[in-house]
């Protein structure tokens, strides 16, 4: 099973639905298959055996992820926030492949050895197609995606989906044509992220008309799902938050078209939850869990869930409003101790999850799954008594802010460059709006001084703006343990503490 | 022949083609009619048989005494069958949409 038996399914069974962009002018599941049928022939013709993506949210996305499977190879689609440093570095160890981007010029500046093709061109070449174009699987095993991890170390891995992988997902848990034809979704999570491409094929095999929202404000997406009265929506926590507070200061009511709102990607505050629940009384909730190396989702609170966590007299089910909710039925979610054995109800421990959606593996050190087929997700957790999922935190220290993904490995590399800096760390202390903000403890030399700002700005020069330290504090001595690590635990309640 | 979870299977009688979803360990033949329905890529019908029950486009089909459940990804006629015993449409499990 492939991603192009999924796009001819659409085709055939809701060929004539608009179901990507405005209902007036949008593509139909025909016309999207047509140019993927074109788009792939276009791609095969370069030689490219990567198809790196480089630009925003738009009709565009969706037609160069298939045409990358109709020319059977992968789709790379890469963050344009990214400084031409870090893209450079990415783009260089890309051999033989065509960048679709938005940003030629720079695209041609950091990768000379590359195609590049305007992402305009692209489209319009793609549709001007053959009638009856076939298209031909690349067969179940072949990569259909690949996308970037942060990781805990300044080198980003790719993570490594087959196409089994993301049809598995897509079976597992949508059911084929199964949404209203006026319904619609709107996504403003950015493509480079994994919740895109589940997100779109989710909805194309549901048959929900997509529409994307390229830039993120809460005003503005709040105005869309009233002018296009969006049905269903993929948030993370920070524009939830977001979301929220625009209502409370508008004191608006929210829009009575939205059905459901899944949100997801970081942790998100019990009482932004609550808020929202209160805000949005006609709409249900979804709180989703997963990763990118499995195919998005692996647990979900649904509405009731959420509603019967806020009403609740049950303590216990009052608190999974800060649940993740329950395994998927095709995956297993399980909290495993350090001898890998599985924890008791309300014991924390690894959360490791096995299934047909479950890649784990990465282009840099093939598969991370152990011999039972578990993948480590490397999150701590707990289950309760009704195998909800409770998760704790990441098992390393990366820090999640506002649904990104921040090695501190790299923050506090740039920090050690500044002149007065002996000695430093770097850590995520939590935040309601963000889920965790970065917080920078720095130990100054002896005779050398300098200021928060100085030290902020010394980072933004060099990382781009989202992995500038929020708070800065200077202290005498990093706590550490005997052999030298840093108790990051420690500066976080520290933290708390003052 | 061995079932694999994810194969496509086709026969030469009808347009209707399947993908198997579930196949517990499972050995044997699935029949669409009274055709044998295989993963060979070859083979197209020239005349499609339009006689027999329709299998709908996206629809799951199981046999509920193996474990079997295919899916279907080109609608024809049918029916199918399994050990004798023809499949019957299983009814869907709405799971909130999660993205």
């Amino acid at each position: 099973m492939d991603l192009l038996t999924l796009l001819e399914m659409v085709a055939t069974g809701m060929g004539d639905r608009v179901l990507v962009g405005e209902r007036k002018d949008g593509l139909t599941g025909a016309q999207l298959r047509d140019r993927a049928a074109t788009g792939g022939r276009l791609l095969a013709g370069t030689g490219a055996r990567t198809v790196v993506y480089l630009g925003g949210n738009g009709p565009a996305f969706p037609v160069a992820l298939f045409s990358a499977a109709a020319a059977h190879v992968p789709f790379l689609p890469l963050n344009y926030r990214l400084s031409d440093d870090q893209l450079r570095e990415i783009l260089a160890r890309q051999e033989d492949a065509v960048v679709v981007t938005d940003t030629s010029e720079r695209a041609e500046r950091l990768a000379p050895h590359l195609t590049v093709l305007d992402l305009d061109g692209f489209l319009d070449r793609c549709a001007s197609t053959v009638p009856n174009a076939t298209l031909v699987s690349g067969g179940q095993e072949a990569v259909a995606v690949l996308l970037m991890t942060s990781g805990t170390t300044a080198a980003p891995k790719s993570a490594v989906l087959r196409h089994r992988h993301l049809t598995s997902y897509i079976l597992g848990s949508v059911e084929f044509a199964s949404a209203e034809e006026t319904d619609a979704t709107i996504v403003s999570v950015p493509p480079y992220h994994i919740a895109a491409v589940a997100n779109l094929l989710s909805n194309l095999y549901a048959g929900r008309r997509i529409v994307y929202l390229d830039h993120f404000t809460a005003a503005e997406w709040l105005a869309v799902v009233r002018a296009q009265a969006i049905t269903h929506a993929m948030v993370v926590p920070t524009m939830l938050s977001r979301i929220v507070r625009e209502l409370q200061e508008s004191a608006a009511t929210a829009p009575p078209s939205l059905r459901s709102l899944s949100y997801g990607g970081a942790k998100v505050s019990a009482k932004v939850i609550a808020d929202a629940l209160r805000l949005f009384p006609g709409t249900g909730f979804v709180n989703a869990y997963g990763l990118t190396e499995t195919s998005s989702s692996i647990a979900v609170l649904g509405p009731d869930d959420h509603r019967e966590a806020l009403d609740g007299d049950d303590p216990q089910v009052r608190l999974r409003l800060g649940s993740v909710g329950r395994a998927l039925p095709h995956v297993t979610i399980e909290v495993q101790d350090d001898h890998g054995e599985p924890c008791a109800p309300g014991v924390v421990g690894d959360i490791v999850v096995r299934g047909a959606q479950v890649a784990g593996e990465y282009v840099e050190g093939g598969s991370r799954l152990d011999e039972r087929g578990w993948f480590p997700t490397r999150d701590l957790g707990y289950l309760d008594q009704d195998g909800y999922l409770f998760v704790q935190g990441r098992a390393d220290d990366t820090i999640i802010r506002g649904g990104e993904n921040i090695a501190p490995a790299e923050i506090e590399e740039a920090l050690t460059t500044h002149e007065a800096v002996l000695d430093c760390a770097v850590v995520g202390v939590p935040d309601e709006e963000w889920g965790q903000r970065i917080a920078a403890f720095v130990v100054v030399k002896p005779e050398h001084r300098c200021t928060v700002e100085e030290i902020r700005a010394h980072v933004r020069t060099r990382l781009r703006g989202s992995k500038t330290p929020d708070l800065v504090r200077f202290i005498e001595e990093l706590p550490v343990t005997a052999t030298g690590k840093v108790l990051r635990r420690n500066l976080v309640a520290d933290f708390a503490v003052r | 022949m061995p079932l694999t979870v994810g194969s496509q299977l086709r026969s030469t009688s009808s347009t209707c083609e399947v993908v198997v979803v579930r196949a517990p360990g499972l050995e044997g033949t699935v029949y669409c009619g009274d055709a044998e329905m295989t993963s060979v890529a070859a083979g197209r019908p020239a005349t499609g048989s339009t006689e027999g029950p329709a299998v709908v486009l996206g629809k799951r089909y199981e046999h509920q005494p193996s474990g079997l459940e295919l899916l279907c990804v080109k609608p024809g006629p049918g029916p199918l069958t399994f050990n004798g015993a023809e499949l019957v449409l299983k009814s869907a499990k709405p799971l909130p949409a999660s993205d």
